[in-house]
């Protein structure tokens, strides 16, 4: 009885999170069907566009709100390796599919390593004397050639969807995937703000964070594993190989416009989500691949906004 | 009161010892100035004395508590050497900046009045309060060290560490800095100083520790100049960058023990 009420809990909040879930993109659904239907634009009535762009949106803020605290650390590189360990994570997760019918969802996999790869790239700077880019590229490396050693092992039975995640693809994302987007965007953002003072101390100031004894090591770790959330989040639509730009490319167009580090952080969710929204229509318009798509949009908007201002002084 | 107290500390980075057998005490008031020559270990000792490193032996201690345990974060302020190639990229207002100072007081909850009124007052104290909008960035170096310690300042913290601040600005804007620093230490501020120009920072601080690995001298900063502890410390055939009396080698008289240290 008492294991029942105990039970109870989660599984309503299991419910309620459905329901919520549902209500979400029924609702999406029909905002998205009235201005298909207004501006004779079709395909946003198509529920796969629809999920498609609703990724982007939440990629397209969470991309660079995370970028802005990497960016001006030289922690570019930290998304593209954390990309590639996550391709190992899908690797892990079909790979036990085929071979002892364990369903693990792709992308949750992909989460699940994605972080160890977060928490072992701070190790490896930690606590051997690794230098950071040394200890990325070890990892970026080691993670791609365990993802391609355990498709191989599967006598090519699984190498089939493996293009999609390496190249990224507008159809793929499912509703399961959504639900789970929205969540880790939402997470994203909810940590970003709580911890926005730690986060841009120590990216502004490292030294002078710890000599605050702000426990840099902890922001560190946290900001590690919410790059491994948008990683993940991206990975669909955006591809392993290309989902860092959205980390990187939007924030230096933003560097360029903001005035304060809040403001440079707003105008790079604009980049993201003109990126995002440019790149999946294009993509879908002319047949292209969706992550190239947006990151060149992306870049253009880059170029665009850097010979504006040559222009404009 | 004590602030600092460092008890036959000894630190190496792997199997270079970098700091060895240093003992001196920094009492609430002092603006010490710490020389000595390249490589002899005075960033080190500053990080040793804010407890960013544990000494391989020996005690360091801040406000009477193990300099590593010390937790009142708002208590210390410190200007680090490489800091200003952060600020020169990131899109950052100066405003934004000094805020930090109340970081560690205020982490994560809502900005108080107080809060508010200490930056303002902050970038008053400095007189950059009709820069708080402008990018860090787009200053020259002497407004953005005064940047950071208006972020000093707000966090009112009680002793202040910085790390060759002035070795970027030119001859104008290091006197004024220097002219801020010396006020606010009247009013109480306990500043330590990593220096390289050994000229301007005898005229300026009030005591002088001389080091290269180990200490050569510590003391009021009229004795130093009478001392041979800076010959001693730099060893023969060093040059001397000291302003106040153009570029001159130490004087030769140095021991070929100091020599075998520098």
């Amino acid at each position: 009885m008492t294991a029942a009420i105990e039970f109870l809990p989660p599984l309503l909040v299991v419910n309620v999170l459905t329901g919520l879930l549902d209500w979400f993109l029924v609702a999406v659904d029909g905002g998205f069907s009235w201005v298909a239907e207004a501006t004779g634009l079709q395909f946003l009535g198509y529920p796969y566009m629809q999920r498609a762009y609703l990724s982007v949106l939440c990629i397209g803020v969470v991309g660079p709100l995370v970028g802005s605290f990497l960016v001006y650390r030289d922690l570019s590189m930290v998304g593209d390796t954390l990309a590639h360990t996550a391709f190992a994570g899908v690797a892990v997760a079909l790979f036990l599919d085929a071979t002892l019918s364990i369903a693990v969802p792709p992308l949750l996999g992909a989460l699940v390593v994605a972080v160890i790869a977060a928490l072992l790239v701070q190790a490896l700077v930690e606590y051997t004397d690794a230098r950071s880019d040394a200890a990325l590229a070890m990892v970026l490396t080691g993670g791609f050639a365990l993802g391609s050693v355990l498709i191989s092992l599967t006598g090519g039975g699984i190498s089939v969807g493996i293009n999609q995640y390496l190249f990224g693809s507008l159809a793929t994302v499912s509703r399961a995937d959504i639900g789970l987007l929205v969540s880790m965007a939402l997470v994203v953002a909810v940590a970003v703000a709580v911890a926005y003072r730690p986060l841009v101390f120590v990216t502004f100031d490292e030294t002078a964070a710890r000599a605050s004894r702000v426990h840099v090591r902890v922001v560190n770790t946290l900001l590690s594993i919410l790059t491994a959330f948008v990683v993940v989040s991206a990975m669909r639509i955006m591809g392993v190989i290309l989902v860092a730009a959205l980390l990187v490319v939007p924030v230096v167009t933003a560097s360029r416009l903001g005035h304060s580090f809040k403001q440079s952080i707003w105008y790079g969710i604009v980049a993201g989500e003109f990126a995002g929204f440019a790149g999946v229509t294009l993509a879908y318009l002319f047949g292209l691949a969706a992550g190239g798509s947006i990151v060149l949009v992306a870049i253009g908007g880059f170029v665009a906004v850097a010979v504006g201002l040559r222009v404009s002084h | 009161m004590t602030v600092v107290s460092l008890s036959d500390v000894a630190f190496s980075y792997g199997d270079v010892p970098v700091i060895d057998g240093i003992s001196l005490d920094i009492e609430a008031g002092e603006f010490l100035g710490l020389v000595g020559p390249n490589g002899s270990g005075k960033s080190t000792l500053l990080r040793l004395l804010l407890g960013l490193e544990r000494p391989d032996r020996g005690e360091a201690h801040l406000f009477g508590e193990p300099a590593h345990e010390f937790g009142d974060g708002e208590r210390i302020a410190y200007v680090a050497q490489d800091v200003t190639d952060a600020a020169r990229d990131m899109p950052i207002t100066v405003r934004e900046v000094v805020r930090m100072g109340r970081y560690p007081r205020n982490l994560f909850g809502r900005f108080s009045d107080a809060d508010r009124a200490a930056v303002d007052g902050a970038l008053d104290r400095v007189d950059i309060a009709d820069l708080a909008d402008r990018r860090v960035g787009a200053l020259s170096g002497g407004q953005r060290q005064r940047v950071f310690v208006a972020r000093a300042l707000a966090a009112e913290s009680d002793l202040l560490a910085l790390d060759e601040p002035t070795v970027a600005l030119d001859a104008e804007s290091r006197d004024s800095f220097y002219d801020l620093l010396a006020d606010l230490n009247d009013r109480g501020l306990t500043i330590v100083l990593v220096e390289h120009d050994i000229g301007v920072v005898t005229a300026r601080a009030s005591r002088i520790a001389c080091l290269n690995r180990e200490l050569y001298f510590h003391g009021d900063s009229e004795d130093f100049a009478e001392s041979d502890a800076l010959a001693a410390a730099y060893g023969a055939n060093q040059r001397v960058l000291d302003h106040s009396h153009d570029h001159h080698d130490a004087e030769a008289h140095a021991s070929s023990d100091s020599e075998a240290k520098s």
